[in-house]
């Protein structure tokens, strides 16, 4: 095994090809700063329609900040800067008028730790139809909660205790509770944030059949730490190293034909 | 494993040659009879601290519940009044209209005296002299005369009659029956004359212990055995009312501002210096801040209870917002970040996820900011509250003043029958302050199931 010294390779250019033929989303030559820290150097990348892209690398690499940049998630943070060019069907989402409520409505996120409301398991399926007045009645509200905790996998374990608190679901559960909520918004795109890192092997074998069935109706990214999972569910994946995109391509073409060095000794686990 | 008993052996032994030859679980074993020693000597330590807490507290509630005892009943005396019409200066023929007239204005105090010269004739037979006239008069109740005139008022037949009325007796007479009469001794303030006449009427069984529920629907008053708390406990509810209605808003709203929507610069940063050295200020000086500016120039009404909740709000108010602010700090940001990720507005996020699960908390400290309003009395001094009011205050501009100010003014009154009323009194303080925490700990469980 050979000790490698990562802050010498140089990093200048991506590898592969970060161009989709119908891409939802385009990021061009997107800067990150926390402060003086420069967190993300130059990405640029597209998200194609229907399709699940891969976001790896190492702890600390960017990934999750990057992700958080596609629904303007890190706007709560007052230190984080944003430079780049961000489109979401040719329109850049960090238009002055473009409100990030509306954004959120269309790019929904699901975060790495189940983060249920200490509801019960219907009000947290309803709640973004609440609050963007998607249904016009109980009825139909009954219906997206249903039809979404089904899309889900859910629905037949909770149907008879829809009125008990989401948090006392198991975590694997909690977890496709907070999918079936973002799905409930009816999102373009699904932002996942390693959904399964707190799972076990079953929950998150559950997980990954549900984002296969998703990618049908939704444009998925997914930051995972586990390349087996990227290999699984992902036709596109894109791997950070220091803020930097090294390399992105077809998944099989990444997994099996590494173009850069560095992606190919984090995917054969020489480090990472 | 080596045995404890041979410790002191090891113990002498040379530092590196125990450091050298003794395995980990020697030197564990070693240790753990000190570390134990050391956890059970914190343990008395914190147990003797609460125990001494306890007891403090044990002392502090029955010494005044055995003062304040004596408050709670009052004698009562049944003296033979005769309702004769000339004495009460009432033309007896007049027409029934005109009669209920001058029984108002009748001069009950001259017909109440020479009724109780005729019940205790001297052995002589000769009229009493002037000063045993006078002492006698005084064991009974200045407000004798207005119970005998709502008697009259409410039965006009008693005219021209002889009818037994229970009245009170005087506070002095009314400590003495508590205090010294079982001993035989004459109080201090009774002459040797007056304490046989109360013997006299005691044995006649003429005197009959009450329970003293004018107490409760009293004002304050310059007779003990009259004033009550009424006015005093209406005027601090009234405050308070106005203290809640205020401090709670604002503070919450102030917290959730500086928490959830205000830029983290230097204009916070002052602003929250500022917040905590305001919670230490001493309440004196929002006293003095309501005096010059919410009285004199805003022309307020003084004494009323609007004034003294204004400034009691700006005492609890950063007590308020610290709490709140501790409180929504506590939310998980990872709900935040739930809600904001499903394009929930910031407002939705704050008034659906976080004030919900920051309610307990907020609870929590505004209970405890009004708890500290309503012991307060420095600050009342000074916007007036501390004045003599007879009346109950009905609405927050009415001249009021509060417990804390009433137990100050009848711990300072003179007369010895003020020193149970003012145990009596800070039990009621105490009973109101139980009364808030009990339903701030309902409030608080019910809002944390939700």
């Amino acid at each position: 095994m050979k000790n490698l010294d990562i802050k010498q390779v140089e990093l200048t250019e991506t590898v592969g090809n970060i161009y989709a033929d119908s891409a939802k989303m385009s990021i061009r030559n997107a800067d990150v700063y926390y402060g003086s820290k420069q967190a993300i150097h130059n990405v640029s990348l597209d998200l194609a329609k229907n399709q699940v892209t891969a976001l790896i690398g190492p702890s600390g690499c960017g990934k999750s900040t990057f992700l958080r940049c596609l629904n303007r998630m890190n706007d709560t943070i007052d230190i984080c800067n944003i430079t780049g060019e961000f489109t979401l069907d040719n329109q850049d989402i960090y238009a002055k008028n473009l409100d990030p409520v509306l954004l959120r409505a269309r790019v929904g996120m699901v975060f790495q730790k189940p983060n249920p409301f200490p509801k019960s398991i219907y009000d947290n399926v309803a709640y973004g139809a609440r609050i963007h007045g998607l249904t016009n009645n109980k009825a139909e509200l009954d219906e997206v909660v249903e039809t979404s905790l089904q899309k889900a996998g859910l629905f037949n374990e909770v149907k008879d205790r829809l009125k008990d608190p989401g948090t006392g679901l198991s975590g694997g559960q909690q977890q496709r509770l907070c999918i079936a909520r973002t799905i409930a918004v009816s999102p373009e795109i699904i932002l996942m944030d390693e959904p399964a890192s707190a799972l076990d092997p079953i929950a998150t074998a559950i997980i990954e059949e549900l984002i296969d069935e998703l990618k049908e109706k939704y444009t998925i990214a997914i930051v995972t730490h586990s390349m087996q999972q990227a290999a699984r569910v992902s036709q596109h994946t894109a791997y950070f190293h220091l803020g930097k995109l090294v390399e992105m391509g077809k998944t099989e073409d990444i997994f099996t034909h590494p173009k850069h060095k560095l992606t190919e000794n984090y995917i054969t686990g020489r480090f990472g | 494993m080596i045995n404890l008993k041979d410790n002191s052996k090891i113990n002498k032994m040379s530092s590196t040659a125990r450091t050298t030859t003794l395995s980990t679980t020697e030197k564990v074993t070693l240790s753990l009879k000190k570390r134990h020693q050391k956890e059970r000597r914190f343990k008395n330590v914190g147990l003797f601290a609460v125990l001494f807490g306890f007891m403090l507290v044990v002392v502090l509630i029955s010494d005044i519940t055995a003062k304040a005892l004596p408050a709670f009943h009052q004698h009562w005396v049944k003296i033979d009044m005769d309702y004769k019409a000339n004495w009460l200066n009432i033309d007896g023929s007049s027409k029934q209209s005109i009669l209920a007239k001058q029984m108002k204005k009748a001069n009950y105090r001259s017909a109440l005296k020479k009724s109780l010269y005729l019940m205790f004739p001297t052995p002589s037979g000769k009229s009493l002299s002037r000063k045993d006239k006078r002492q006698l008069f005084k064991l009974f109740s200045s407000n004798a005369e207005f119970t005998l005139k709502d008697t009259l008022i409410t039965t006009p037949e008693h005219l021209n009659k002889q009818i037994s009325v229970w009245v009170r007796l005087d506070d002095d007479v009314d400590s003495y029956l508590k205090e010294g009469f079982a001993s035989g001794e004459a109080g201090l303030r009774l002459s040797k004359q007056q304490a046989q006449w109360i013997k006299q009427l005691a044995s006649a069984q003429r005197i009959e212990s009450r329970f003293n529920f004018s107490f409760f629907t009293a004002s304050d008053s310059r007779e003990p055995e009259l004033a009550g708390i009424r006015g005093a406990l209406t005027g601090t509810l009234l405050t308070l009312f106005v203290t809640l209605l205020l401090s709670f808003p604002l503070g919450v709203a102030g917290a959730l501002y500086l928490e959830e929507f205000a830029p983290k610069n230097r204009w916070t940063d002052f602003i929250e210096i500022n917040i905590n050295n305001l919670a230490a200020v001493p309440s004196i000086v929002f006293g003095l801040l309501g005096l010059a500016i919410i009285i004199n120039i805003f022309g307020l009404p003084r004494s009323a209870p609007l004034v003294g909740g204004i400034v009691l709000t700006l005492m609890t108010l950063p007590t308020i917002i610290i709490s709140s602010r501790a409180a929504i700090k506590a939310v998980p940001p990872s709900i935040r970040e739930a809600a904001l990720g499903l394009g929930a507005s910031k407002m939705q996020v704050t008034f659906s996820h976080v004030l919900p699960q920051a309610t307990p908390g907020i609870i929590t400290g505004a209970i405890i900011g009004i708890a500290q309003a309503l012991g307060e009395t420095a600050p009342l001094l000074m916007i007036g509250m501390v004045a003599f009011i007879v009346d109950v205050p009905t609405s927050i501009v009415d001249s009021a003043t509060v417990l804390p100010v009433q137990i100050f003014l009848w711990a300072d009154s003179p007369e010895r029958a003020f020193l149970a009323k003012t145990s009596a009194a800070i039990l009621v303080l105490l009973t109101l302050l139980l009364v808030i925490n009990l339903t701030a700990t309902v409030l608080r469980s019910k809002f944390e199931k939700k």
